[in-house]
């Protein structure tokens, strides 16, 4: 601790920021569920279309890409500042503002809150700052029941599952599955529902109503929060939102310190971003928007929880900390050849894909041995496909290679670390560099007559599990060009050149 | 031109015919080509799997190579390898090396330049005399489709080749699983990328699935042998490079 009482180090974040397993283990599961391959190919290459289609219609794509990175980043350079003027402007329309270092103190506080109420029952907003600090199972543990009113989220928690997309939680389930989830866990559902999708909607309604109605308390995230007028935003496609949001006496939202916008035109810039980027829509079905309380009007009691859970430790990472930029549309995730292959399950944490590989690690560190958060930031082919479609421009590539960087940074020295160190030095002079490519050319021997390495040690049998390694040829190319048939070769094109 | 050839370590190793076509190919357009024997990689390997204080020597190794003012253009049968020189040597050399060194990678990397961005923006051509009578795809490699952004400069140069049945490859611009060490630490999800790239490619009917980069025609390759699709790969230099009447390049036999 310093003089003024902070801690030098920021904490690391907690709660759903962490799988069981390494990415390579957890995605061999996911690879050999067939539902999940079809399901995400199909679901992913639909909104890939739709986001193109609406984001190539607007001449000025790439300047509001620009803007919402240069609105970000100077939201992540007065962070401090901009939250103060938020909690400043919320308390002076009637909310109450609460600071939450980590998941145990959010949930804790958000626990309380409801109590006070006197209510044991809760109604959600879809929101991934909840799935992040697991309040849902929190809140259960203390008595206190609370209801998922999205769609897909009603599914995954009847199910007792985790998401697996940002956007579309429920994307690795069928309808069949869906049914017989509802027959079991849905109170009151008809005993005769089939699995077409329009009657499943409907006894979702009917159960979701009744709670709409009867409940007194809400919990929300929030997609932005303003810090000049204190207003909160939620977008969302299904108007689930804005019954939670306006029906009960008690408003709770859980946000995430980044999501701050300095001013409410800065919206102007991010509801434009965020459907397009997100659902493939020009805009969303609804925006719901409030400054406080109003009295008479809406729920007369607001609380704002705001979040760090790992984002100050995240901020102190000067190239790292382009991650926070993130508004959570799940571009990157629709568009990556990885998550296309593995889903989000993988991933192991409530952010999966591409943003999902630098965030976990970053909020919940990666430091300890044999963190599967370790193992994220090395799952991805570097593609670059997440950097092209990311609205407010995050380089993710590079922040992969980054975290990569740090993680080995802090490894102990292994087999890969020595091979490396090898590899550089034997590359770093051209004379012990042609003495390895003569080892290198011993690999004919592994290839035989068949010209192909079928069967490769160590690590490297993961290359020929599915895939043959040509055989080193006779001659590299500098022994080509320093022989009498490359400068035979050589000579000729010069005089075809000529002739040109 | 004078032009200094960049072999690439793989490249000089493995796959050398992709780099003496790319010789062949820039001498008969009427220059200067030259092959500085202290070359060796750029060192991408390293930065990519976290290694980067082991990647310095590669760096300074690359820009001794190639810091030459008789040297007009450095040019590589790779968008990877070139996407590492102008995208990661100023990383590694502003994070561990010296200022002189930051300030000759920023001359060597302006200089550097893959094959198909070199023919069409800098020579201006697009048809180099290539006579190749088969049927090829070509994947556009990630790393030259979005970090050097070489777009439609690739299949401009191949329209131009006399007698080419090119096909368009569906999905063309998904990553094939490579990834480098990717391929390794993640094979599984890497070799379910690929999968889906050979089905790609078989739908094409093509004989030839050609690419600007040989890491990532070895991992198609590597699939298309061992399933015995009959495709071969071929790079794109390697095209671009033959001509009537001599006999038609192998490929990679499959």
């Amino acid at each position: 601790m310093t003089a003024l009482g902070m801690p030098v180090v920021p904490p690391r974040g907690s709660g759903n920021l962490r799988g069981l397993e390494k990415f390579p283990d957890a995605a061999r599961q996911e690879l050999a569920n067939p539902q999940l391959r079809r399901n995400i190919g199909k679901a992913t290459h639909t909104i890939r279309a739709k986001r193109l289609n609406v984001t190539g219609e607007l001449p000025d794509w790439e300047q509001l890409r620009d803007a919402g990175a240069a609105v970000k980043t100077d939201v992540l350079n007065r962070l401090p500042e901009l939250l103060v003027q938020l909690e400043e402007a919320v308390t002076a329309r009637g909310g109450v503002v609460h600071w939450a270092a980590d998941a145990a103190e959010a949930n804790a506080i958000v626990t309380d809150l409801i109590r006070k109420t006197g209510s044991d029952e809760v109604i959600k907003v879809k929101s991934m700052a909840t799935q992040e600090i697991g309040l849902n199972e929190h809140l259960e543990e203390q008595g206190i029941a609370a209801y998922e009113t999205d769609l897909a989220e009603l599914i995954v928690q009847l199910g007792h599952d985790k998401p697996s997309h940002i956007l579309v939680p429920a994307i690795h389930r069928n309808r069949a599955e869906i049914r017989e989830i509802f027959l079991r866990e849905m109170p009151d559902v008809d005993p005769d529902l089939d699995d077409n999708p329009r009657h499943l909607a409907a006894a979702a309604r009917k159960f979701l109503r009744h709670k709409f109605m009867t409940v007194p308390v809400a919990v929300s995230g929030a997609n932005f929060g303003i810090a000049e007028t204190g207003t909160l935003a939620v977008v969302e496609s299904e108007g689930n939102g804005r019954m939670c949001l306006t029906l009960p006496q008690t408003l709770i939202t859980v946000m995430g310190i980044e999501k701050l916008l300095p001013t409410f035109r800065d919206l102007e810039v991010f509801l434009q971003l965020l459907p397009r980027s997100s659902t493939g829509e020009r805009m969303n079905p609804y925006t719901s928007m409030w400054t406080g309380v109003t009295p008479g009007d809406g729920p007369q009691e607001f609380h704002l929880v705001l979040l760090d859970n790992g984002r100050t430790a995240a901020l102190a990472d000067e190239i790292g900390r382009e991650a926070l930029h993130c508004i959570r549309c799940s571009a990157c995730l629709n568009v990556c050849p990885v998550y296309e292959r593995t889903g989000g399950h993988a991933y192991g944490s409530t952010y999966p894909g591409p943003i999902g590989a630098v965030l976990s690690p970053q909020l919940a560190g990666m430091d300890e041995p044999h963190d599967p958060n370790a193992s994220l930031p090395f799952a991805s082919s570097l593609c670059g496909a997440c950097y092209d479609a990311c609205p407010v421009k995050i380089d993710i590539p590079s922040l992969l290679v980054e975290l990569r960087h740090q993680k080995v940074e802090h490894a102990r020295f292994g087999p890969e670390a020595a091979a490396m160190k090898a590899a550089s030095l034997a590359m770093s002079s051209s004379r012990r560099w042609t003495a390895a490519q003569k080892a290198a050319g011993l690999g004919r021997v592994l290839a035989g007559k068949k010209g192909r390495i079928t069967n490769l040690p160590g690590p490297l049998a993961g290359w020929t599990d599915a895939r043959d390694m040509p055989a080193p040829p006779k001659q590299t190319f500098r022994q080509w060009w320093a022989s009498d048939e490359g400068r035979a070769a050589l000579a000729k094109a010069r005089e075809e050149g000529q002739q040109r | 031109m004078r032009i200094a050839l960049f072999a690439t370590c793989l490249g000089d190793t493995m796959f050398p015919k992709a780099v003496s076509a790319t010789a062949l190919l820039l001498t008969r357009l009427g220059h200067d080509v030259v092959f500085p024997e202290r070359q060796t990689c750029c060192g991408q390997m390293h930065v990519n799997t976290g290694y980067q204080p082991d990647a310095l020597p590669l760096v300074e190794n690359y820009v001794d190579a190639f810091d030459d003012t008789s040297i007009d253009a450095v040019v590589a049968p790779s968008g990877s390898c070139v996407g590492s020189v102008r995208h990661q040597h100023e990383i590694v050399a502003s994070r561990y090396g010296s200022a002189s060194l930051c300030g000759r990678v920023d001359t060597v990397k302006a200089k550097t330049y893959e094959l198909s961005e070199f023919l069409v923006d800098v020579l201006g051509v697009t048809d180099v005399g290539a006579y190749f009578p088969h049927r090829v795809t070509y994947h556009p490699t990630c790393h030259s489709l979005r970090m050097l952004r070489v777009g439609e400069k690739p299949l401009q140069l191949l329209r131009a080749v006399r007698e080419i049945d090119l096909v368009e490859l569906p999905e063309a611009d998904s990553c094939c699983g490579f990834g480098g060490t990717f391929a390794i630490k993640n094979a599984e999800t890497s070799t379910a990328m690929l999968a889906d790239k050979l089905s790609n490619v078989a739908a094409t009917g093509a004989e030839y699935c050609s690419a600007g980069d040989s890491s990532c025609l070895m991992h198609i390759g590597g699939g298309l042998t061992r399933l015995r699709t009959g495709t071969r790969t071929i790079h794109l230099a390697e095209i671009l490079a033959s001509v009537e009447p001599a006999v038609a390049p192998k490929g990679v036999p499959a």
